[in-house]
């Protein structure tokens, strides 16, 4: 038998701490959804289910769940078409500028969270005042904000994935008879496919879990499900706010489990 | 099915041109091989005739319709990419089906013709594969399948041996030459391969920069090449400056008297072809020629001469081991001679070409 030599022994390790970095938290929000006292401390005193209960009877938890999963979808419905729509002329029809088209597209990634949320709510604020109609805490400003997010996501995922494709698949596409439409659908449009749907997963999920851009433009009754944990948290510290995680964390590891069913997330993204 | 015909065919892109101009006639059932240095032109001439490229001068005629307007997908030509183009995310199967689906052929005609397609190029067990899934040599012909069976006026096909080994290339290169005349396909293909050219092409075209030099079958390139560009570029040939002083007598630039040709070329600058096979050597000395390397090929020989100043190339069946040429080495006095009738005079060129 032959030992491991030095250096992987030492990648491993750095491999498993790496890993224990991410996942401890999480594991850790989940152990302590169902421990017993109301203060945190080891070890629990028992384990119950009640903080799920407790959060079940809360309405804003229930409502801001309702409410982040509409604007979520919202805004991926409505940013990945624009977002797809983007890409595909930035790749194929080269414009000029493109490239600072393209840095213009992903800034919304590189602006903090609180930083644009504060500049929407007070561009918000003047719009109310223009066009005479509410415009902050109600579901379509929320979902304007968060096609901020799914944009950038969608136009960095699809970019990379018509990058990728050969493009002479299309011309022998047109060469054995399809028409320009019937080539972009039945050859580009597959390429594109993987992109796509990972581009639809990130925005999700992007909008689902922000609490920075949303924290402003939230108002009474409509409140996303991150605004009503921090909420919450302002009063009470138990364990109520750890099941909540728990409930949005299992949610989108299972998205992601069937999102990768059909594309592979790790070779897409 | 149908004859091509490209008329006065350029191409420019901007303020350089990557087609000059072309004319050529390809008969129905022929195959003809475009044949050049990288950058000549062969692939956008090719493209034109797919429609990817729009001329900026000439016609393309495909059985005697002008097409040069017709749009890609009503072009009925059949292409065999460089990268072969199949679709990643369709089976072998669907692959080959797709021109038939966008002829409208039904369900069943399909499957028979794609499984007959298959069959041609020996695939039919691989039918539910994906591309990837394929090794390259079988993605070519899947390719190949895919093109064939729309039965297109026209084959186009850009340098599809260049990605096998070589082993594969000379298989592949059968294959398609026997399939082509099976089906009486009219082909044209491109290549910067000459033996690839030579072997499978009805007949040549030689281009160089945008230009077409020489159009004719592998004969007539090789024993009458029209200038130095295509003596230097089919096959191997000595290409000796200098001029006509008397009838049969060139006088090479380095002021060697060397035996001829008699023919009509000018009096005057010229260039002369001599093709290393048709140059001999004997051991012993006339004076004039020296042996300066030797290159041992297996069945033949290369002797890198020199004669009176004026470096020559001869190629020899490798000589029996009690012959005296066996014992020739680098340094020996030879003598050097050759047929005058094999010595072609050529209009002097530009100096890029040579053995
Ligand atoms: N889209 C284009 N824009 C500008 N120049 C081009 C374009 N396509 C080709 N060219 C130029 O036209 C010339 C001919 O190109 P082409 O691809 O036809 O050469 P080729 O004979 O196929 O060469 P190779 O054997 O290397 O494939 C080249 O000098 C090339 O740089
Ligand atoms: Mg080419």
């Amino acid at each position: 038998m032959t030992l491991p030599s030095p250096g992987r022994v030492a990648f491993a390790a750095l491999v498993g701490a790496a890993f224990t970095l991410i996942l401890a938290p999480v594991v850790m929000v989940m152990v302590i959804s169902i421990f017993r006292q109301e203060i945190v401390s080891f070890p629990p005193e028992g384990l119950t289910l009640d903080w799920y209960v407790n959060a079940w009877e809360r309405q804003e938890f229930a409502r801001g769940f309702i409410t982040s999963l509409q604007v979520a979808l919202l805004a991926t419905l409505v940013g990945v078409p624009f977002g797809t729509a983007a890409a595909f002329a930035l790749v194929r029809a080269k414009p000029r500028g493109g490239g600072a088209l393209n840095t213009l597209l992903l800034g919304p990634l590189a602006v903090p969270g609180v930083v644009a949320g504060t500049a929407l709510y007070m561009f918000y604020l003047r719009a109310e005042f223009w066009l005479d109609r509410d415009i902050t805490s109600t579901l379509e400003g929320l979902v304007a904000a968060h096609v901020l997010l799914t944009i950038p996501w969608t136009v960095r995922l699809v970019t990379a994935s018509l990058q990728g494709m050969d493009q002479a698949a299309e011309e022998a596409a047109a060469n054995l008879g399809a028409r320009p439409f019937t080539v972009f659908r039945r050859v580009t449009l597959p390429a594109m496919r993987p992109g796509i749907i990972a581009a639809c997963l990130f925005s999700f999920i992007q909008s689902f879990e922000n609490l920075e851009l949303s924290l402003l433009l939230v108002g009474p009754g409509r409140t996303t499900l991150p605004v009503a944990m921090l909420n919450y948290l302002e009063f009470r510290v138990d364990p109520t706010l750890a099941a909540v995680a728990t409930v949005q964390i299992l949610l989108v590891a299972v998205l992601m489990l069937v999102t990768d069913r059909f594309v592979s997330i790790a070779r897409t993204v | 099915m149908g004859s091509l015909v490209l008329d006065a065919l350029g191409k420019r892109y901007g303020a350089s041109t990557a087609v000059e101009r072309v004319d050529l006639d390809v008969g129905q059932g022929e195959m003809v091989a475009l044949l050049g240095p990288s950058g000549c032109g062969k692939t956008t001439t090719l493209r034109m005739v797919a429609g990817f490229v729009p001329p900026s001068a000439g016609r393309v005629l495909i059985g005697g319709k002008d097409v040069t307007r017709t749009p890609p997908h009503a072009r009925d030509t059949g292409m065999v990419f460089q990268s072969y183009a199949l679709f990643p995310h369709m089976t072998v199967a669907e692959n080959v089906a797709f021109g038939l689906e966008m002829r409208r052929v039904s369900r069943a005609e399909r499957e028979t013709r794609v499984r007959e397609a298959l069959r041609l190029v020996r695939l039919d067990a691989l039918e539910d594969r994906l591309p990837r899934q394929l090794s390259g040599g079988q993605q070519q012909r899947v390719a190949l399948a895919r093109a064939l069976v729309v039965n297109p006026a026209v084959f186009l096909l850009d340098e599809p041996l260049s990605n096998l080994d070589a082993k594969l290339r000379g298989e592949v290169r059968m294959e398609i030459r026997a399939l082509q005349q099976r089906l009486g396909l009219t082909t044209l293909i491109v290549t910067h391969d000459q033996e690839e050219a030579l072997t499978m092409a009805d007949r040549l075209v030689v281009m160089e920069r945008g230009r077409v030099r020489q159009v004719g079958t592998a004969e007539d390139l090789y024993e009458r090449p029209a200038d130095p560009f295509v003596a230097g570029f089919v096959g191997r040939c000595n290409l000796i400056e200098g001029r006509l002083e008397a009838q049969g007598q060139f006088r090479a630039s380095s002021g060697a008297l060397l035996p001829c040709a008699a023919s009509p070329a000018p009096p005057g600058s010229c260039i002369l072809a001599l093709r290393p096979e048709n140059v001999s050597i004997t051991a012993g000395t006339d004076g004039a020629g020296r042996l300066k390397m030797i290159t041992y090929l297996g069945p033949q020989t290369e002797y890198h001469l020199d004669l009176a100043g004026t470096p020559l190339l001869a190629i020899r069946q490798t000589p029996s081991a009690d012959d005296p040429l066996r014992r020739l080495s680098p340094g020996d006095a030879v003598t050097i001679s050759w047929d005058a009738s094999a010595a072609r005079l050529l209009p002097a060129a530009q100096p890029e070409t040579g053995v």
